[in-house]
């Protein structure tokens, strides 16, 4: 397990640089500049459109996956930048775990979702255990631990959450990327999930992504306000502690989204 | 309110008169092609029900119908379809993963996208000569097994390969996000991701394929050219005859009693076929049980 820092002591683990990111000639991303601290969760919140999940997708390289797309400007992680042409996708994705919007496991046992990953990367020691460990950090594992051969589609939808967080946790990444995680799930699996997610910064980085603002405000250390204007091309607004954020935002338009003036 | 309630009651009475016409209209649909499948069922079952016997199976073809078999037609099918089912579904399953798991999304790939499905409506018989020509005239496989199985692979192609497509297509995008959010790589996500939940869809597609290769007469008659086989194939470039070609050659024959072991052939074929589909609704009910539990 991860070694916690020091109290306090704070340290960047992603650096993002001048980020600005195309879908074909479309810009969806411009300009953007954010420290993501070690063992802090960060929140992306904005309204829709403003470019907060094309932003996470960029912290794991999934927007490769689109054809057409393009990135300009830096994300450096471990002192290496990740977009740099020696870096291969595939490495990054294993340090840096995701989890989707909606609940998404294999057709396959609770054992086999977890040990998906671990067998993709060739992990060669106890699965067992691993897997167990990844269970239980995702607070999943006195729910299933007598029915890990069922289907994963035998569960609710918030256990599927936990154990697609589960998966991800069990390749023992550095970062962990939540797409809008809870807003497929009812109010209590909502509820676990944010327990969760405080319980998991000591071990991880976690950037999170939602469109709801009191829930930035319940999980999230720091948060970084999107927003797109007319050329739908979304910019960083202002990036600081969530308390400032939510109780003495600098910007005028921080305020205006905080306080429902827009959305 | 009392009339407008009653008005709603007449027009509710009308509408379910309609959803009864429908119903009937679609009840008849079903019943005229249950009816020439029935009558066609009864009539070879008629005819052909005393002819099948241990002699019908593991009699060789001969010239006094109460001796005559399908043995070399029954396993010349068995060996051409085994030999079919070897070269068409790695090609045909690896063709169709290419196409929707590879290939860029540009005019070329619809182009044969397009092509393949009108190849899988050309005429059995084009194939039959275009192998005629390819496998036993210009790479002189002669009238082999060898050559039947190509042949009969070329038609069933793109049948295989649109089913297989539909079914790779019909995998989640969620499935392979989360495969390559794991750090998977493109071939690691096919396989472990992608084909699992494909494989039902696969497999049907292969059986429906191999079914419709199993009945086919026209492309066989240009290639075995209808000769009379009374010897068990053994290589894959012995001459062979197939069940189909045999049924034909019963049927053309002048005698009442050819046409009886036609009918009896008729049913050797339709149990074949049978139980070749039901194989593959059990094998596809069992894969998805497992898959959406």
């Amino acid at each position: 397990m991860t070694i916690n820092n020091e109290q306090n002591q704070s340290k960047d683990i992603l650096k993002v640089k001048d980020l600005s990111f195309y879908y074909g000639d479309f810009q969806a991303l411009k300009d953007i500049s954010l420290d993501i601290e070690a063992n802090k969760v960060t929140a992306l919140i904005g309204p829709s459109g403003c470019g907060k999940s094309t932003l996470l997708r960029c912290f794991n390289r999934m927007n490769d996956l689109y054809p057409n797309s393009k990135v300009q400007g830096q994300i450096i992680f471990d002192d290496l930048d990740i977009y740099s042409q020696s870096i291969d996708p595939v490495l990054i994705r294993s340090k840096v775990g995701m989890v989707f919007q909606k609940p998404n496991p294999f057709p396959k046992s609770i054992y086999d979702n977890v040990a998906f990953g671990l067998r993709i990367n060739g992990f060669a020691g106890n699965y067992d255990e691993e897997i167990e460990r990844a269970l239980v950090q995702s607070a999943l594992w006195d729910e299933v631990k007598d029915r890990l051969k069922d289907n994963a589609f035998s569960l609710s939808g918030g256990q599927q959450q936990r154990l697609c967080i589960a998966r991800a946790l069990a390749i023992r990444p550095d970062v962990i990327l939540l797409d809008e995680p809870t807003s497929a799930l009812d109010p209590i699996a909502t509820v676990k999930i944010e327990d969760l997610v405080n319980v998991l910064k000591k071990d991880y980085t976690i950037i999170i992504v939602t469109h709801n603002m009191q829930q930035a405000a319940r999980v999230s250390d720091k948060t970084a306000f999107l927003l797109s204007g007319e050329d739908r091309c979304g910019v960083l607004i202002e990036y600081d502690y969530t308390q400032n954020i939510f109780s003495n935002p600098k910007m005028k338009q921080t305020e205006d989204y905080i306080t429902g003036r827009f959305s | 309110m009392s009339t407008n309630l009653k008005l709603n009651q007449n027009n509710l009475s009308r509408r379910k008169f309609i959803g009864i016409l429908f119903l009937s209209f679609c009840l008849l649909g079903v019943l005229v092609a249950m009816m020439g499948l029935i009558s066609l069922l009864i009539q070879v079952i008629l005819q052909g029900y005393e002819w099948v016997t241990p002699n019908l199976i593991f009699n060789y073809p001969s010239r006094h119908p109460e001796q005559a078999g399908l043995w070399s037609a029954l396993i010349g099918t068995l060996y051409m379809m085994g030999l079919t089912a070897l070269i068409t579904v790695p090609v045909g399953i690896g063709a169709a993963i290419y196409l929707e798991e590879y290939a860029p999304k540009n005019w070329i790939t619809s182009f044969i996208e397009i092509n393949t499905s009108n190849l899988a409506g050309v005429p059995s018989i084009v194939y039959g000569l275009l192998g005629l020509s390819i496998f036993v005239y210009f790479l002189k496989l002669e009238r082999s097994i060898l050559a039947g199985s190509l042949t009969m692979s070329l038609l069933i192609l793109p049948v295989l390969i649109l089913a297989s497509r539909e079914a790779i297509k019909a995998v989640p995008t969620a499935h392979r996000e989360a495969a390559f959010a794991l750090g998977g790589d493109k071939w690691q996500v096919v396989k472990m991701a992608v084909l699992p939940t494909a494989f039902p869809g696969i497999l049907t597609g292969v059986i429906l394929a191999l079914s419709r290769a199993i009945g086919e007469a026209a492309p066989m008659v240009a290639i075995t050219a209808l000769v009379y086989i009374t010897f068990v194939p053994v290589t894959p470039m012995d001459r062979f005859t197939v069940m189909p070609i045999q049924i034909f050659n019963w049927v053309s024959r002048p005698q009442d009693e050819f046409r009886g072991l036609a009918a009896g052939g008729i049913i050797i074929l339709l149990l074949l076929l049978l139980s070749m589909n039901s194989i593959a609704v059990i094998l596809r009910n069992k894969f998805q049980k497992r898959s959406e539990e």
